[in-house]
């Protein structure tokens, strides 16, 4: 945690009234990060629960069984989310109306819809309704790929319930990524792709050596910032029965009644992951910040 | 007239209600050196910037080493690698150090593999004076070593015109001296380059043409020493006299 810059500005002039000394000092207490204390003293108690109390250690054993799913899910969905944004983002500022007009569309419908929505819309429309294409692309391939092969017999249930997920998170996020980007690469002087093209390298060629590598840095921070929306999100997946942290825990607590240790320790589990994710995007950010 | 390199043929040019360029014609011929001089907004700057298609044209011709520049020349990219361009604002690659600054295009564009490119690197840099700064990043560099820069990094591309646009008017005066230096080197050894500039002294001693623009229009046009010091046009008497004191 940064330190707050209060307490070092403490260096008192000899001609400095008593009173203002007083007031310097409530300002001084005022500036803790009392936050933060109460923050431990939970993470503390919470600690202490785990160790000792019998229904919290049941708890949490049951709800570290989603951990992976949960950490699968957002991981994989912030990989294609950041790819899908990439194109989306470029496909913004491009001077072709055609792709300007298919990213805009992307981003202003998928911006405009719950993302819990959009999971049920991905589960239960998109997937069943691209089987069909999908099977018809199998019989088209058959003399190439064999009769009765794999895309042709593809059926709207071998398609998981969590892939579909990852779908919908990438894609619901591959739309705020992608004005993510944009507004990175249009924070970049125009000087610096009149440069690149006046020394004749193409408008493709600009963007991946010269536009890109410094836009990317000056998103990092949101981008960071997503990656942990995405994983308080990923927990939307419950909804639809993937059993990650957030499902687990509804299964347990339904069962035994114990809401109060079932959903504390939910919630610390998150916390604690934002936290490690929240340290870890940091230490790219000032690895990567060397302009 | 055969052997102009630029030839700039009743070139007009708009932004929204403004005539940026209302008629232009001139050309350059190789190894000359010309300067093109007048009050800001005049279209100086738009002028030079059409020449490698910065800018397009609403009207006219632009015609590079037999090729004409308008905004459905296919091969754009090719005629640029051709032409050298220095901006005001140096616009050196911030991400890059200098070295990848000078081989960036030698190594994408020229296809160049990337000793060739670094040893040509070296040479120019050496030719810029600052032989030094290979491996240090543009933010470190002073205005006037970014701009010697920004010199080699066109020249890297072994262009046959050199075009100049403004490049000393973002500098500290103390550094101003170092750019011009590089840039009167380059004229003696004969390369063909078009100067926007405010530095009469430059002008005098380097150009071998003046061109006096003022409202999108050529208004004189000559050697320096009669442009400077008998000039027979009303308004570049006025011009000079307000810039010379």
């Amino acid at each position: 945690m940064q330190s707050p810059s209060g307490p070092q500005s403490a260096n008192i002039l000899p001609s400095e009234t008593p009173r203002t000394a007083q007031a310097r000092a409530v300002d001084q207490i005022a500036a803790l990060p009392f936050w933060l204390i109460i923050v431990l003293l939970l993470g503390v108690f919470l600690v202490y629960q785990f160790s000792t109390n019998e229904t919290y250690v049941t708890a949490l054993t049951r709800i570290i069984n989603g951990i992976s799913t949960t950490l699968f899910v957002a991981v994989v969905s912030y990989a294609l989310a950041i790819l899908i944004g990439l194109f989306a983002g470029l496909g913004r500022v491009s001077k072709n109306p055609i792709i300007f007009n298919l990213a805009t569309f992307y981003v202003q419908i998928i911006r405009g819809v719950p993302i819990l929505v959009q999971l049920l819309y991905w589960a239960f429309v998109i997937v069943p309704l691209a089987i069909v294409p999908v099977n018809g692309l199998g019989a088209w391939l058959s003399p190439v790929l064999g009769g009765g092969n794999f895309l042709m017999n593809l059926q709207s249930r071998d398609i998981d319930f969590a892939s579909r997920c990852i779908l919908a998170l990438a894609f619901a996020y591959g739309g705020f990524e992608a004005e993510t980007f944009r507004a990175g690469i249009e924070s970049i002087g125009k000087g610096q792709m009149e440069a690149a093209r006046s020394l004749g390298m193409t408008y493709t060629q600009a963007m991946r050596f010269v536009i890109l590598p410094q836009a990317i840095r000056r998103v990092l921070p949101p981008l960071g910032n997503d990656l942990i929306a995405m994983l308080k999100d990923s927990s939307l997946v419950s909804a639809l029965g993937v059993r990650d942290m957030t499902q687990e825990a509804r299964l347990y607590a339904a069962a035994s009644f114990r809401y109060i240790e079932t959903y504390s320790s939910l919630a610390f589990l998150y916390l604690s992951l934002t936290l490690i994710l929240s340290g870890f995007t940091r230490w790219i950010e000032t690895r990567w910040k060397q302009l | 007239m055969n052997n102009a390199i630029v030839r700039i043929e009743e070139v007009h040019k708009h932004f929204g209600s403004v005539h940026a360029l209302r008629g232009v014609s001139t050309h350059v011929n190789k190894g000359e050196v010309l300067v093109v001089i007048g009050p800001s907004g005049c279209g100086k700057s738009t002028l030079l910037r059409s020449i490698n298609g910065l800018e397009t044209i609403d009207g006219g011709r632009v015609v590079v080493d037999g090729n004409v520049i308008d905004s459905k020349h296919r091969n754009i990219n090719a005629v640029r690698a051709e032409v050298g361009m220095v901006f005001q604002q140096f616009n050196l690659f911030p991400h890059l150090t200098v070295l990848e600054n000078l081989t960036l295009a030698q190594t994408q564009v020229r296809k160049r593999d990337k000793k060739a490119s670094q040893e040509i690197a070296h040479d120019l840099l050496r030719k810029v004076r600052i032989p030094e700064k290979a491996n240090s990043y543009p933010a470190q560099l002073s205005g006037g070593q970014q701009q010697r820069v920004a010199i080699a990094r066109a020249l890297a591309m072994n262009p046959k015109v050199m075009l100049f646009d403004e490049p000393t008017s973002a500098l500290d005066p103390e550094m101003i001296n170092e750019v011009l230096d590089v840039m009167l080197d380059l004229a003696n050894e004969g390369m063909t380059m078009l100067v926007v500039s405010h530095e009469m002294g430059f002008a005098r001693n380097a150009a071998s043409r003046v061109v006096f623009m003022e409202a999108g229009q050529i208004v004189a046009e000559g050697p320096p020493r009669d442009m400077f010091d008998n000039p027979d046009n009303e308004r570049m008497r006025q011009f000079l006299s307000k810039i010379l004191h």
